[in-house]
């Protein structure tokens, strides 16, 4: 657990880049340090580490002033990544990796073995191993950059911005498997990022901050959308609110209809047979849906051959059962047929639903919420 | 005695010296820069030639003076007295550290702003002149600089071989066994060394008047 | 009056050349040309070891630049003649340590010997120093933040991290000092007692038409003397490639990237 108390930072020409910050970030969880530029987040990120001094105010790590611990020994039990990667040009990328195995003298070939463990964990092939950073793409150097944060097994991560430095497609599976390993190792980790989404993506509590350095708001991704503190908090949290939040409510309790599928390279012939309202979901041999065969205007004569790929309408999303709310609607709304496909764990075609099925859902869920809200504040 | 008054003694005579050393050491840079930025462009302009033109300018680089000084009179046919072999020596020295400096210079210039110069329909040559020349005359003026003085000291070391200019004071001074005119040497050299330093300076500052405009 | 009247004539240099004596006498070239490489060896390592510890401070830290500056700069509008004239006058007759160096120093040199190393040490140490100084700024800020943010201390910092990134802009400084200290060596011959190829070209100049001390001896050590810079160079280019990582330099089999921004610091000749 991180503590800022009352947290100052005051350089000598007079500006405040932290102004009397006060957190709490638990244990084992994401909290995400969010704002516009000059809002002190990088500042509050580097204090942890005693990068940088707070002026006024402290910092406690598990209940220990980090002030009394020396700087690089705190250090070395924290992960550290940040926006540029910043790794050794003249390391191999398992010494990179090693580094801080390497500096608390545990033994080479032990540190090396647990690096390529890690490699394999951060999702990169084993024989980049021998390869330098300069020979590697920014999404591979960030992946590096994570792992050898996580050599050393600290109990704390300290991000800053790691994700930024990519392109948009890269940034979001960086994003995913982010958040899968978290899944697996449950760091308590410190992020900072400008980028509201990326915030309500990954945090399990985020801190918006505004310029100045002074916290705004501290709650989690669905209050923060739900309850904006102030206009400062709503103007950065940004529009399609609403929208947005659905993505937190887990979808249960969906009504499933039941719809007839055909396969892929069955008898087209026979499709109309099966069609509703002029539509026909498609799936593989393994029941998973590959897309919807639009039979609408079609004369009989023209339905020759077998279902092929390159016939399919792919159009709709899939709702995976036990997601959100969001995955659903959009589901629904994007399906050509008007009806919403979801999918089991496996992947495995489970029923579609309609969007005013969901939309349903979505208004009861509203008002179980209202009603829990309103019993709070009842005397 | 101190170095004011051995001057004004020998005033005609060091006079003479500083004379030959001033033209000594500026010809040859205005021959080199002449002769270095073609070879500068073609480095630039052909990128093969860069390996080879840029390992004969740093061999070149690397004989050191006096070895210039004696080896030149048997290849040019001139005495070892002679001026010229001093101005040739530095010559080459000022074409082998331009040649390397120029071409670096005309390739820095961005890929993007030569592609965006050749977009608004500006030929090749027109491209060197309007835009790549001005562009690296900062980088080329620092080389310069540092021929322009490197010259100037080097010179002196030709009273070695015989060649009358304010190299010779060293000389003098070591043969009577007094400072003062090694002293008076000295300040004269360094002082010339300093003003060929501003001049370049003062040139570059001239020509790039979009580096004046912007106040850091 | 031709060059050849004056004994200028090269086909005497190959004739000179020829005869052993003139390589392996008392003062043949081989003598004279270890005692210059001598004189470069001490020359560098003492100024290496001034200069590197203290290029790496001052980078690390960025405090002193002005100094590191001005310095190279400054350097470089020295006549070397006139310093060395200057030193010897004025510094020698201070020294009273009388030691003989076999090979080296001999009987009463020392004064001058160490004149004139002071001269070569003082010429090679801003290449040095300057290169330092510039390679350790041109690592990465990223690095360098990332460095200390995983604990290392200032030392470790400098020692893994910083050092190891400014290697090729340190070399081309110790090269830049290797050749400024062979040319200077040979013009340092003008003191009195010092050996080196320079002392051939010297003594040659009083007796330019003798056909064994006269100008072939003059040409041939100058020759001996730019092979000798030539070839220092290329064995600290090969050092270069030993020593500096591949991921630094860039030499991979596939990615040709040319990692390092340079900022050499250009060096006058002596």
């Amino acid at each position: 657990m991180i503590r800022f108390e009352s947290v100052t930072k005051r350089y000598p020409d007079g500006t405040v880049a932290v102004d009397e910050l006060t957190l709490e970030a638990p244990s084992h969880e994401i909290t995400v340090l969010v704002g516009p530029s000059g809002c002190g987040k990088t500042t509050s990120l580097r204090m942890i580490n005693r990068m940088i001094d707070p002026t006024d105010g402290r910092i406690m790590l598990d209940d220990k002033d980090i002030s009394t611990v020396r700087p690089a020994e705190l250090r070395r039990g924290m992960g550290y990544v940040i926006q540029a990667a910043g790794l050794f040009p003249h390391r191999t990328i398992v010494d990179n990796i090693a580094t801080v195995p390497y500096l608390l003298k545990q033994d080479h070939r032990q540190a090396r073995a647990s690096a390529l463990e890690l490699m394999e964990r951060v999702g990169l092939p084993a024989h980049f191993a021998k390869r330098y950073p300069a020979q590697l793409s920014g999404g591979q150097q960030q992946r590096v950059g994570v792992a050898r944060a996580l050599a050393a097994d600290p109990n704390v991560m300290l991000m800053d911005e790691p994700f930024s430095a990519v392109d948009p497609v890269v940034r979001a599976e960086l994003q995913d498997e982010f958040l899968r390993l978290q899944a697996e190792v449950g760091k308590t980790i410190v992020f900072v990022t400008h980028d509201i989404d990326e915030a309500i993506k990954l945090g399990d509590n985020v801190a918006v901050l505004r310029v100045g350095g002074k916290l705004a708001q501290f709650a989690t991704p669905a209050e923060l959308l739900s309850r904006p503190a102030d206009s400062f908090v709503a103007g950065f949290v940004g529009r399609d609110r609403g929208y947005r939040a659905l993505g937190f409510t887990v979808a249960d309790a969906l009504p499933l209809q039941d719809e007839p599928t055909i396969n892929v390279g069955s008898e087209l012939a026979a499709a109309p047979r099966v069609a509703r309202d002029g539509w026909v979901l498609v799936v593989d041999g393994e029941q998973q849906p590959q897309g919807w065969l639009a039979l609408t205007g079609v004369p009989p004569s023209a339905l020759q051959g077998v279902v092929t790929p390159d016939l399919l309408n792919l159009g709709g999303t899939l709702a995976a059962q036990g997601g959100t709310l969001r995955e659903a609607l959009d589901a629904a709304l994007s399906s050509p047929s008007g009806r919403g496909v979801v999918v089991d764990g496996d992947g495995r075609f489970a029923g579609t639903v309609s969007p005013s099925e969901v939309l349903s859902r979505i208004e009861a869920h509203a008002e179980e919420a209202r009603h829990a809200q309103a019993e709070l504040s009842t005397p | 005695m101190n170095p004011w008054t051995y001057f004004r003694d020998n005033q005609h005579e060091v006079l003479q010296w500083t004379w030959t050393t001033v033209w000594l050491a500026a010809a040859p840079i205005a021959v080199g820069l002449a002769i270095a930025l073609p070879l500068g462009w073609i480095a630039s302009r052909y990128r093969w030639t860069y390996p080879p033109i840029v390992t004969v300018a740093g061999l070149l680089y690397t004989i050191p003076s006096l070895v210039l000084f004696v080896v030149l009179p048997g290849l040019l046919g001139t005495k070892i007295l002679a001026p010229i072999n001093v101005a040739v020596a530095l010559t080459i020295y000022t074409v082998a550290l331009l040649v390397r400096v120029i071409a670096d210079g005309l390739s820095s210039v961005s890929a993007e702003t030569l592609a965006a110069a050749s977009a608004m329909g500006l030929t090749p040559r027109q491209r060197l002149f309007a835009v790549q020349l001005p562009i690296a005359v900062p980088v080329i003026g620092a080389g310069l600089r540092v021929a322009a003085v490197s010259n100037v000291s080097l010179v002196s070391v030709a009273s070695l071989v015989g060649v009358a200019q304010l190299g010779t004071l060293f000389k003098i001074g070591s043969d009577q066994g007094t400072l003062t005119p090694i002293y008076l040497g000295l300040i004269l050299v360094i002082a010339l060394a300093l003003i060929f330093d501003g001049l370049i300076m003062l040139g570059v500052w001239l020509l790039t008047p979009w580096a004046r405009a912007v106040k850091s | 009056m031709t060059a050849a009247d004056d004994g200028l004539d090269f086909s005497r240099v190959g004739i000179w050349l020829n005869d052993p004596a003139n390589w392996w006498g008392q003062n043949g070239l081989l003598v004279h040309l270890r005692e210059h490489v001598y004189y470069t060896l001490i020359a560098v390592v003492i100024a290496m070891i001034i200069a590197l510890p203290l290029g790496l401070l001052i980078g690390h830290t960025g405090r002193g630049v002005v100094l590191v500056a001005g310095l190279a700069n400054g350097l470089r509008a020295v006549p070397t003649l006139g310093a060395i004239v200057l030193l010897v006058l004025w510094l020698s007759p201070k020294i009273h340590w009388d030691v003989t160096v076999p090979a080296l120093v001999p009987a009463g040199a020392m004064p001058y010997f160490i004149t004139v190393q002071i001269v070569l040490v003082i010429l090679a140490v801003p290449p040095i120093l300057a290169n330092t100084y510039a390679g350790v700024r041109n690592v990465d800020p990223a690095v360098r933040d990332a460095a200390k943010g995983m604990g290392m201390t200032g030392v470790q910092v400098v020692r893994k991290v910083e050092f190891p990134n400014a290697l090729p802009l340190i070399m081309s400084g110790i090269r830049s000092a290797t050749l400024q200290v062979i040319a200077t060596a040979t013009v340092a011959a003008y003191a009195p007692f010092l050996g080196g190829l320079g002392r051939l070209i010297l003594d040659a100049n009083d007796q330019i038409t003798n056909p064994h001390t006269g100008y072939p001896a003059m040409v041939s050590a100058g020759i001996v003397v730019a092979l000798l810079a030539i070839v220092a160079d290329f064995v600290l280019i090969g050092l270069q490639r030993l020593i500096v990582s591949r991921g630094v330099s860039g030499r991979f089999s596939r990615r040709a990237t040319s990692a390092v921004p340079v900022a050499e610091v250009q060096l006058a000749q002596a």
